[in-house]
């Protein structure tokens, strides 16, 4: 048996900086990430391929351009709203099961909250890191959507901070529902089955909310999905109408702040009783 | 250095005022049963865990104020190992030293050395999910040394683990202990406390029941032998008043009685000349289970 005696504590007592703390958090789910990344990628690339061919082309094709489509072909029409609904979808997926993990299975923030790392800050990394896997998401699909010729031109790549921002303003409110639950129950089912989905469904993803009866059209002005719809279109297409787009950004930010800040509630709650 | 330290959870008050001093280089302990509030204490001194009302000082910082630079210096070995089970062991230790802003140069020698120190070196590439209760526990300790801590906390550190990993931690605390690492421990354990404590407290319901060494807890609250004996379950009460006067106090346990007493072998020799015969019984030395027994007529480990 070797026997190892470890040398005089001297601890470094370093305390890294916010922003360098909250880098390393990501860098932490960037080594998990580097393991377990296939099943990600595959998602990543499929769902836009499933649906851009289904939608864009199945239905697309029975679907002739006209002012519901800005007079557009509706694949061009539906590919900067598709990148927002699958940021979206990405981003709520990252804000459920590896949130509660976080707390239950892995427990990681209970290590991480005793280093010298704060709680606001494993927010603001876990917030980042969402972002950085959405991203890479939309990307992908990108990808996959200029090959289908869906793109309309270089503006499409404005509709990405928008998806950043719509995915932020939904599922900070996620991350901070799975912050406060002890077990998964039926809490995540319910949000995919009954906000994601409708959400994606009636939020102008695939025409525009005009089309709806009138009384659903309110519930669709409630969703941040069809401001970011909204919004993606005009920085694709043009031409901005100003009043509507202050109107969409800001209630997507309203909704961003208020939901990283019961996130942070919810977490500082949780992790430091 | 904790006074008056208090900590509440709604209506219940899981710490109700502990004062404590641990000095440099010592190993102290909390030892009691779940629910004493030794893990509420230990969080407050974590820094993790606010506290509700009372002065509480870690290496000279205010915990409510210097969270970060506190825990920037201590070690944590929490009472469930918060592993990346989906990491490797390396990974492990690799992934928390960087949050004590450690560069990866260094840690890449850090890693080798803490997981020879934990005995874990020919597993450091293996998934830790697998890995047995014992070396999660010791890589749980070895990721708590990754930034050189001048103050180690270990909540339970044994609980659930087989007698040889037990001893493997014990060996290992104690070298900490020797290279000059001060070493906070709870523990529900006697024997552990008896082990690893220079100085310990006996904590019972959120307050502090008494305070020393083990041997000047044992002198001033037991005897230095104590009797066992057990007998046919209906029997033993009759036994009990021809036993009265053969040792200062006597515990009366479900199961079997404890007499104590300096001398042990001449109880038993006078119960026996009185005709009393029992299933079985042992003299042994008084521990502090048997001081906690004293100190609050209960077992520590129901």
């Amino acid at each position: 048996m070797t026997v190892t005696t470890l040398s005089v504590p001297r601890s470094s007592g370093r305390v890294v900086s916010p922003a360098r703390a909250v880098w390393l958090v990501v860098e932490g789910y960037w080594v998990w990430y580097r393991r377990n990344w296939r099943s990600s990628v595959v998602s990543s690339f499929m769902l836009p391929v499933l649906f851009l061919v289904a939608m864009g082309m199945g239905l697309g094709s029975q679907v002739s351009p006209g002012p519901a489509t800005l007079g557009l072909p509706y694949v061009v029409y539906l590919a900067p709203a598709v990148l927002v609904a699958s940021a979206v979808q990405t981003a709520a997926f990252e804000s459920t099961y590896p949130i509660l993990s976080g707390f239950k299975w892995t427990q990681i923030y209970w290590g991480i909250v005793a280093s010298p790392v704060t709680v606001a800050q494993l927010v603001a990394g876990q917030f980042t890191w969402i972002a950085l896997r959405l991203l890479s998401a939309v990307a992908a699909y990108l990808v996959v959507a200029a090959a289908f010729g869906a793109l309309s031109g270089p503006g499409v790549l404005l509709a990405l901070p928008v998806a950043v921002l719509t995915s932020l303003a939904f599922c900070s409110w996620v991350v901070a529902l799975a912050a406060s639950i002890d077990s998964e129950g039926q809490a995540f089912n319910a949000v995919f089955r009954f906000v994601v989905l409708p959400m994606t469904l009636f939020g102008g993803t695939y025409y525009p909310i005009s089309q709806l009866p009138a009384w659903l059209q309110p519930l669709a002005w409630v969703t941040p999905m069809w401001h970011g719809n909204e919004l993606a279109r005009t920085v694709s297409f043009g031409p901005a109408d100003w009043p509507a787009t202050w109107g969409h950004l800001g209630y997507l930010v309203v909704l961003s702040v208020g939901g990283v800040l019961l996130a942070g509630q919810r977490f500082r709650v949780r992790l430091m009783v | 250095m904790a006074e008056g330290l208090v900590k509440r959870f709604g209506e219940f008050e899981a710490v109700r005022g502990v004062d404590v001093q641990v000095r440099r280089g010592e190993a102290f302990g909390f030892l009691g049963p779940n629910g004493a509030g030794k893990s509420s204490t230990m969080r407050m001194i974590g820094c993790v865990s606010p506290r509700t009302s009372g002065l509480l000082r870690v290496l000279d910082m205010d915990p409510d104020t210097d969270g970060p630079r506190i825990r920037a210096r201590i070690g944590v070995v929490p009472q469930q190992d918060t592993l990346d089970n989906e990491l490797t062991v390396r990974q492990n230790l690799h992934v928390y030293g960087r949050y004590f802003g450690l560069s990866k140069s260094y840690l890449r020698d850090k890693t080798a050395e803490l997981l020879e120190f934990a005995r874990l070196s020919d597993r450091a590439d293996d998934q830790v999910d697998p890995l047995s209760g014992g070396m999660k526990r010791r890589l749980t300790i070895a990721r708590s040394l990754v930034n050189e801590p001048e103050l180690l906390l270990l909540d339970e550190p044994t609980t659930g683990l087989d007698p040889q990993a037990r001893h493997l931690l014990w060996d290992r605390l104690f070298r900490l202990k020797q290279s000059g690492v001060t070493l906070i421990i709870t523990t529900h354990y006697m024997d552990e406390a008896e082990q690893l404590c220079d100085r310990l407290v006996v904590m019972d319901g959120g307050r502090i029941a008494a305070e020393g060494s083990p041997a000047e807890l044992i002198a001033e609250y037991s005897t230095r032998e104590v009797l066992e004996l057990r007998f046919p379950l209906d029997e033993q009460d009759r036994h009990l008043t021809d036993l009265r006067d053969l040792a200062e106090r006597i515990e009366v346990l479900p199961d079997r009685l404890l007499l104590y007493t300096a001398d042990g072998e001449g109880a038993l020799s006078t119960a026996h000349q009185r005709g009393v015969r029992p299933l079985s019984c042992l003299v042994r030395r008084s521990t502090l289970e048997d001081v906690f027994l004293r100190l609050t007529g209960r077992s520590l480990v129901d």
